[in-house]
């Protein structure tokens, strides 16, 4: 798993009163190229290049440079940060978190810490503070990003908390990166408000999808998965209303314990009642946060609903809708719904066992989050047969 | 999970009775029932179940509850958002209504070469022109085509045998298309009805321009094709079958569909008639009731076998595609993919029969080869047996208005919404029903009929009934249904 945060990080010649930067490494840039102010040029040999700030991953290049110059000694944990990549630094407490790497498909922007739901299995437990300064980071990281970008993802907390920040942060990704498909996610209850609803696919971004979760058909036990008592109606209502704005949505689902029974019948839900979203997600869960702390009573193993998982599926793929599998191992899985499994779990966080070391079909497989490899199926085995599976 | 409430904290369904949504039910077999929503969702349900349901009852904590909750039969203190979502499924449903006649069929010609005797429209000899449609005629016929407000029109080209008159066809292609074009240019489709045994090169090369589908007529095997659809030389199947491949080969493999009467003698080989299907590389097939108009009324073919024995065949052809679907084969029975449409999607089908309003002129409507327009193909087969019920006017007289406008098709409308006709609106299959005012009107001499003697009602009661047994018995039967649905 990939370190993506840091403290107590050295820095040099920042003024005292420097409250956060947003910065941008770049390589060893000639002195004739034009650096924005938010460039943070790489030193490798003591050689001082300009006026930007340096960084270097080398303490006695970093112990060099000249007095007064700004600079950053970056751990050996963030070697793989290279040219392009974004930083935010709080030179006085050497606070340090990547924003954006530009080699990584999977770049998300966290919005915010805050979340009106707090899910059993929340793999970001929610923080009730005020972290508005993270959109004003995000508005300074945006225009830096590259433009080839492919795809970036929004998420938090609950991004829509931020009301008209939130869109704002929309408009900007538009304007800035017009290029790059951008993915929120969101529980979708501020859609509720049609006003709201209207604003966001007013935006007419050409290329933003909504993801929200329904854990159930049954509005006690969505809001029971949720701990939000009335989020199942505002969900769906939120869902209709950005559908009728002409909004892309998927629809995401978490499978644990509390859920399984009824995944069948929230097929046949969503099949009957939002036949016009255009995505649906089944998710195996990540390990981590809450998820990590109620295990013992949300856990499940794939291994005991392959039915559920592969009726659920089959149902959603025959009526039309396009289905996706995230976070299972092909081993865990009738071999039926293998063509809807994808490899979900973003590079920084995704590993595999020793065991997949002797499996066929591993290059096809998502494999782990890192965090979920100690709690695993106890049906994890190598296939041997690209054409066989047991489920 | 100290931070966490538990389940029963979200659940206040047991704060106030829960509301009953409109639903109906009725009996499945000796021990369940089928309930039924205003937008066509189904559960099965048993009898201690039903009344717990009905007297507000049923507990919360139970299955059967969740289910009926999420499918919107009743709503609690928990949740409102099912009354929308009803709403919503039932304008859906509706939503067709409102886009009015798509389907135009222009009888060109009553003239055939074959002499089946279950035609349902009297074939004329040969070289009698005067049952050939004029020019005039389709031109007045085509301008009462781009009247109407359907979003997509389909214009269909039946006989006798269409291609006999194909010069009219061309005429027809041509124009309507410059109209269309003039006219904000709406999508616009052909269909040759054909036996395909008159198919030529210049003929295929007009349609391959003109993107024109081919619908064709094959009842199975050589041997029992052969017998149904006399013609001169007793060659109909060899003609059908190389006409099929010719019009594949140049139109394309997916532009050619077939059409399958059943009569007495293939009531004893259904499978024989489906691997005909199969073995002509079709991937569905409609197993067709007769209906009781046209020749087949007059040479009895109709009163031949009755509807159980038609059902037997029906179901015994249908287990044989499940079959064939299990074991990988993809392969669709049409009347019950229309049917399930109905049953498990929330999208209403176009097919005429099962209307509720009927489809007569609004779903489609017939200009027959004199002018005289009819509200379906079956109310013309009616008027060849000079019963003119549903003549609704003539082309070179009456105006859109006077014909759709008119009392004979609004008061056959009107009385076919099934939701209001007598038995019809207890009936928890109600939604997957129509009202066919053409065929009551035929057999009953009435547009609603009395159900419990109407075969209409006999034949799709246990279709319906048979279709949710079979789905309700064995999941992989319903996946394989719900694929069928999707295609309506």
């Amino acid at each position: 798993m990939l370190s993506l945060s840091s403290r107590g990080v050295p820095t040099r010649g920042f003024p005292a009163q420097t409250q956060r930067l947003i910065l941008r490494l770049r390589d060893n840039v000639p002195p004739s190229t034009a650096c924005t102010a938010a460039d943070c040029i790489y030193v490798s040999d003591g050689e001082d290049i300009g006026i930007a700030p340096a960084w270097t991953f080398k303490r006695d290049v970093f112990d060099a440079l000249p007095v007064g110059k700004c600079a950053v000694l970056l751990p050996e944990a963030m070697s793989y940060l290279s040219d392009g990549d974004i930083i935010a630094l709080e030179p006085s407490k050497g606070a340090l978190r990547v924003l954006y790497r530009r080699n990584s498909p999977s770049n998300s922007l966290l919005v915010t810490e805050r979340c009106n739901h707090y899910c059993l299995m929340c793999s970001q437990p929610p923080k009730d503070i005020d972290d508005g300064y993270i959109f004003d980071e995000l508005e300074l990281a945006i225009p830096l990003i590259s433009k080839e970008t492919a795809e970036i993802g929004v998420t938090g907390g609950e991004p829509t908390i931020g009301g008209d920040r939130f869109l704002g942060l929309l408009r900007t990704l538009k304007k800035h990166l017009p290029q790059t498909a951008v993915h929120v996610l969101s529980n979708g209850r501020r859609f509720v408000d049609p006003h709201f609803a209207a604003a966001y696919t007013d935006i007419a971004h050409p290329d933003l999808v909504v993801g929200i979760p329904i854990y159930a058909d049954v509005a006690s036990l969505h809001d029971y998965i949720v701990q939000a008592d009335g989020a199942f109606d505002e969900t769906v209502r939120g869902i209709l209303n950005l559908k009728a704005g002409g909004a892309r949505v998927e629809v995401r689902i978490v499978i644990i314990k509390q859920n399984v029974e009824r995944l069948v019948q929230l097929a046949y839900f969503l099949a009957r009642n939002l036949t016009f979203v255009d995505h649906i997600a089944l998710m195996g869960l990540e390990v981590t946060g809450f998820a990590r702390a109620n295990l013992d009573s949300i856990w499940i193993d794939p291994i005991d609903y392959w039915r559920e998982l592969t009726e659920a599926a089959l149902w959603l793929e025959a009526s039309g809708m396009r289905v996706s599998i995230y976070n299972h191992q092909l081993c865990t899985i009738d071999q039926r719904v293998w063509h809807v499994a994808r490899k979900s779990i973003s590079d920084w966080k995704n590993a595999y066992i020793p065991e997949c070391s002797r499996c066929a079909v591993r290059d096809r497989c998502g494999g782990f989050f890192a965090t979920g490899t100690t709690r695993h199926s106890r049906r994890i085995s190598a296939v041997h047969d690209a054409g066989t599976s047991h489920a | 999970m100290s931070k966490f409430r538990p389940l029963a904290a979200f659940d206040q369904s047991g704060a106030a009775p829960y509301t009953l949504l409109p639903f109906r039910f009725t009996r499945l077999d000796r021990d369940r029932y089928v309930a039924s929503n205003m937008a066509g969702e189904y559960a099965v349900l048993d009898r201690t179940t039903v009344e717990a349901l009905v007297k507000h009852q049923l507990a919360s904590d139970t299955n059967a509850y969740r289910d009926l909750a999420s499918r919107h039969f009743l709503i609690d203190a928990d949740s409102s958002v099912g009354r929308d979502l009803l709403a919503l499924k039932v304008r859906t449903r509706l939503s067709r209504l409102s886009e009015f006649t798509g389907l135009h069929i222009f009888v060109v010609t009553l003239r055939c070469e074959h002499s089946c005797p279950y035609c349902q429209v009297s074939r004329q000899s040969m070289d009698t022109e005067a049952f050939d449609m004029t020019l005039n005629t389709a031109n007045r016929a085509l301008d009462l085509v781009f009247r109407s407000p359907a979003p997509h029109l389909k214009i269909e080209f039946q006989g006798g045998e269409s291609l006999l008159n194909f010069p009219l066809i061309r005429h027809i292609i041509v124009r309507a298309k410059k109209i269309n074009a003039a006219q904000g240019d709406r999508p616009l489709q052909f269909v040759i009805a054909t036996n395909l045994a008159l198919i030529d090169d210049e003929m295929l090369a007009f349609a391959k321009e003109h993107d024109i589908l081919i619908s064709t007529s094959l009842d199975g095997p050589a041997d029992l094709h052969n017998c149904n659809r006399p013609r001169p030389g007793r060659d109909s199947y060899e003609r059908t079958i190389a006409g099929i491949e010719k019009a594949r080969r140049v139109l394309g493999h997916d532009r050619v569909g077939a059409l399958m009467t059943t009569t007495k003698e293939s009531l004893r080989q259904p499978r024989a008639i489906i691997d005909e299907y199969i073995r002509q590389g079709f991937d569905s097939i409609f197993l067709r009731p007769l209906s009781p108009y046209g020749f087949a009324v007059k040479t009895k073919s109709y009163a031949a076998y009755d509807v159980s024995s038609w059902l037997a065949f029906y179901f015994k052809g249908l287990s044989y595609i499940i079959e064939l679907n299990r074991q990988g084969q993809r392969f669709v029975e049409s009347y019950a993919a229309i049917i399930l449409s109905k049953i498990l999607t929330p999208f209403s089908s176009g097919y005429v029969d099962l209307g509720s309003p009927a489809g007569i002129g609004i779903g489609a409507v017939v200009y027959n080869y004199n002018g005289a327009v009819y509200a379906s193909d079956e109310a013309r087969m009616l008027a060849e047996m000079h019963d003119e019920t549903f003549k609704l006017g003539d082309v070179h007289t009456a105006s859109y208005e006077d014909i759709f406008l008119s009392d004979r098709l609004l008061d056959p409308l009107e009385e076919s919404v099934a939701l209001s006709v007598p038995m019809c609106s207890d009936c928890a299959f109600e939604p997957y029903c129509g009202a066919d005012p053409v065929f009551h009107h035929a057999t009953q001499g009435d547009y609603v009929g009395r159900k419990p003697t109407s075969a209409f009602c006999q034949r799709n009661m246990a279709i319906f009934r048979h279709l949710i047994r079979l789905m309700e018995d064995d999941p992989e039967v319903r996946l394989i249904f719900r694929s069928w649905a999707s295609r309506g």
